[in-house]
């Protein structure tokens, strides 16, 4: 598929800088009315990580205009984690030894059932990648979950233009695929084996998914695996690019950092404080008003609640990695550790409690 | 002084529309009540039916919905909302909105139309959100528009009459109510869109995102009655033009 987004994406990364830029340019961009792509370089350099309390307090006023006091919620559901990858950054990777388990179509029906009586209707679906995750079986799970959800994403290996149109036929609403880093000799590195180590197809997941038929597609990186300012800057313009190309596409973007796995031997990546993570999402907000902004479960309760109405609008709720777990016993063993354990029901009283308005909808389809 | 707002075969007394989003559903009955709306637009696509935090669970029964087409980005999905708004029991009032610009929010304005023309073939009594602009708007009339709702600036943006110009141009020549809709940030904004003659006011981002949205409310309520007034009484002598030639230039005149 021919797409100049690509390189696009890598020639910005190319000029990125985050050191040239001084007090004064942050101070000036904060004064802007709508950033450009230096802005939000500016915005993502260590200078601007001083300003965090002014990006902060404007971030808050602009989710405020686009989404009012709505705090998105949805929750994941883990199917399968056969995976035939070797990320290393990963539990599901091919070479760790944890309890491998698909669900099977009663499985997942029950899980389904178990997690719409919290009253969540977004649903997110995930597997690893193995042929025992099959497009048919992924429909199938869509097919099941749209009898009790109204919006389904998917967190899937990337497939082709045709899968995706037929996912989207089955149910799907969204499609996440994160790039984890966007330095391609970095990407190399962390995916050694298996089908993912192809960067470039990875890449194009978004602009295919669209093309099948997606309404919103979402972007990601794993912070801490490279440079995170650059896999930042590279997300966010990805996003952008994107949705200058499909005007009608709801972009949406997820903060990710590296969290601990089962027999893990982290020998790689940096770390990303809390106040750098904000900082990233504080210049994704101010750059992307408009885009949806995720905060995972990998992060504690405290900076979740933080996060949220400053800049994250959605969020997961009674989170298990696991696969299933919210019907029956985990079938399979976790992909990460989640920090943030609580219910929907108790994320729902603090966000009613904080003065937000929990949104389980915002989406029909006729 | 009875000055009613005539949509369809309907009449209202209050000039000002509600929206119901951004701000939290336990509050609506009492925003609602405090801005003396007698419609309230609501999201279809938000609608929870037989779920939580169903909107149309908090709207009170007296009310007009107004119920949008928002998420529709053709025509086509605009009929099939305006359709399922029906079944959910919200009348014949539509507010059509077609957008494909996740961005700006902007309307489609060549959708709309045909979009129009669908609901209206339907029965719908269609109020059509548009961007500012003369052609579509007599041609939203002809597909049997019943208001049209330029939008003074980008929605959400609070930015006020950005598009003033031109909406006069629709307050003069267009023959339906002239409902401004979006980008309307304060009271006094919606003072003088009302002063202009422009028949009524669409607005929910300047009040949800208030710090007290029960206030801003009753402060929009106010400034869009004072508006109307001062149109109704006609503007006193405001236009600015240059000072009187020192010599007469009419003095040839025999």
């Amino acid at each position: 598929m021919e797409s100049n987004i690509l390189n696009k994406v890598q020639t910005d990364l190319r000029n990125f800088n985050p050191d040239v830029y001084t007090k004064i340019d942050v101070e000036n961009t904060l004064l802007k009315e709508s950033l450009d792509i230096d802005d939000f370089a500016t915005l993502l350099s260590p200078v601007a990580e001083d300003f965090i309390e002014e990006m902060a307090y404007r971030s808050k006023i602009e989710t405020s205009n686009q989404f009012g006091n709505s705090i998105s919620l949805f929750t994941p559901l883990y199917i399968s984690n056969y995976c035939e990858n070797s990320c290393i950054y990963c539990g599901f990777n091919l070479q760790n030894k944890i309890q491998r388990g698909s669900l099977s179509f009663e499985e997942i029906e029950e899980e389904l059932i178990a997690i719409s009586k919290t009253g969540l209707q977004d649903i997110l679906l995930l597997t690893g990648e193995s042929k025992s995750t099959s497009l048919e079986y992924i429909g199938g799970a869509v097919k099941l979950a749209s009898k009790y959800f109204n919006l389904i994403g998917l967190e899937i290996y990337p497939v082709d233009v045709e899968d995706y149109k037929f996912l989207h036929f089955c149910g799907a609403d969204y499609v996440c695929t994160y790039q984890e880093t966007y330095n391609k000799d970095q990407y190399l590195k962390c995916h050694l084996n298996g089908p993912k180590s192809n960067y470039e197809y990875r890449f194009n997941s978004q602009e295919r998914a669209i093309k099948g038929g997606v309404r919103k597609v979402a972007f990601g990186s794993l912070f801490g695996l490279g440079d995170f300012r650059a896999d930042a800057f590279a997300t966010g313009l990805h996003g952008h690019y994107i949705q200058q190309k499909y005007p009608q596409s709801e972009i949406s973007f997820s903060f990710l950092r590296l969290r601990p796995f089962i027999h893990q031997n982290l020998k790689y990546g940096t770390d990303v404080s809390e106040r750098q993570l904000l900082q990233l999402i504080l210049a994704q907000r101010l750059f992307t008003p408009f885009a949806d902004i995720t905060i995972s479960t990998r992060e504690d309760s405290q900076f979740r609640d933080g996060v949220v109405g400053i800049g994250v609008n959605r969020m997961s709720a009674g989170v298990s990695v696991g696969v299933g777990g919210y019907a029956e016993d985990l079938k399979g063993d976790e992909q990460f550790e989640i920090q943030d354990t609580r219910s929907v029901k108790e994320i729902k009283n603090f966000l009613y409690k904080k003065g937000f308005q929990p949104v389980f909808n915002n989406y029909i389809y006729l | 002084m009875e000055d009613p707002l005539i949509i369809g075969d309907k009449k209202f007394s209050s000039r000002f529309i509600l929206g119901s989003g951004k701000f939290s559903l336990d509050m609506t009955s009492k925003v609602m009540e405090t801005s003396g709306a007698e419609i309230a637009t609501i999201a279809i696509r938000r609608a929870n039916q037989n779920g939580e935090g169903n909107i149309l669970d908090y709207i009170p029964e007296n009310l007009v919905l107004l119920p949008n087409t928002s998420g529709a980005r053709t025509a086509d999905e605009a009929l099939r909302l305006g359709r399922l708004a029906r079944e959910l029991g919200c009348g014949e009032f539509i507010k059509v909105e077609v957008i494909r610009d996740s961005k700006y929010l902007f309307p489609d304005n060549y959708e709309t139309i045909k979009a129009t023309k669908l609901l209206y073939d339907e029965g719908f009594i269609p109020m059509v959100y548009m961007m500012p602009d003369l052609n579509v708007a007599k041609d939203l009339e002809k597909s049997g528009a019943e208001a049209v709702m330029p939008l003074a600036a980008p929605i959400g943006s609070n930015k006020g009459l950005l598009t003033k110009n031109f909406i006069k141009i629709l307050v003069d020549e267009i023959n339906v109510p002239i409902i401004v809709d979006a980008g309307i940030g304060s009271p006094s904004q919606a003072c003088e869109a009302m002063e202009m003659g422009v028949d009524a006011i669409m607005a929910n981002t300047a009040i949800a995102t208030a710090n007290n949205i029960v206030q801003m409310a009753k402060a929009f309520k106010l400034a869009i009655e004072a508006g109307r007034y001062a149109y109704l009484a006609g503007l006193g002598r405001v236009l600015n033009l240059k000072s009187q030639a020192s010599s007469p230039l009419t003095g040839f005149l025999k």
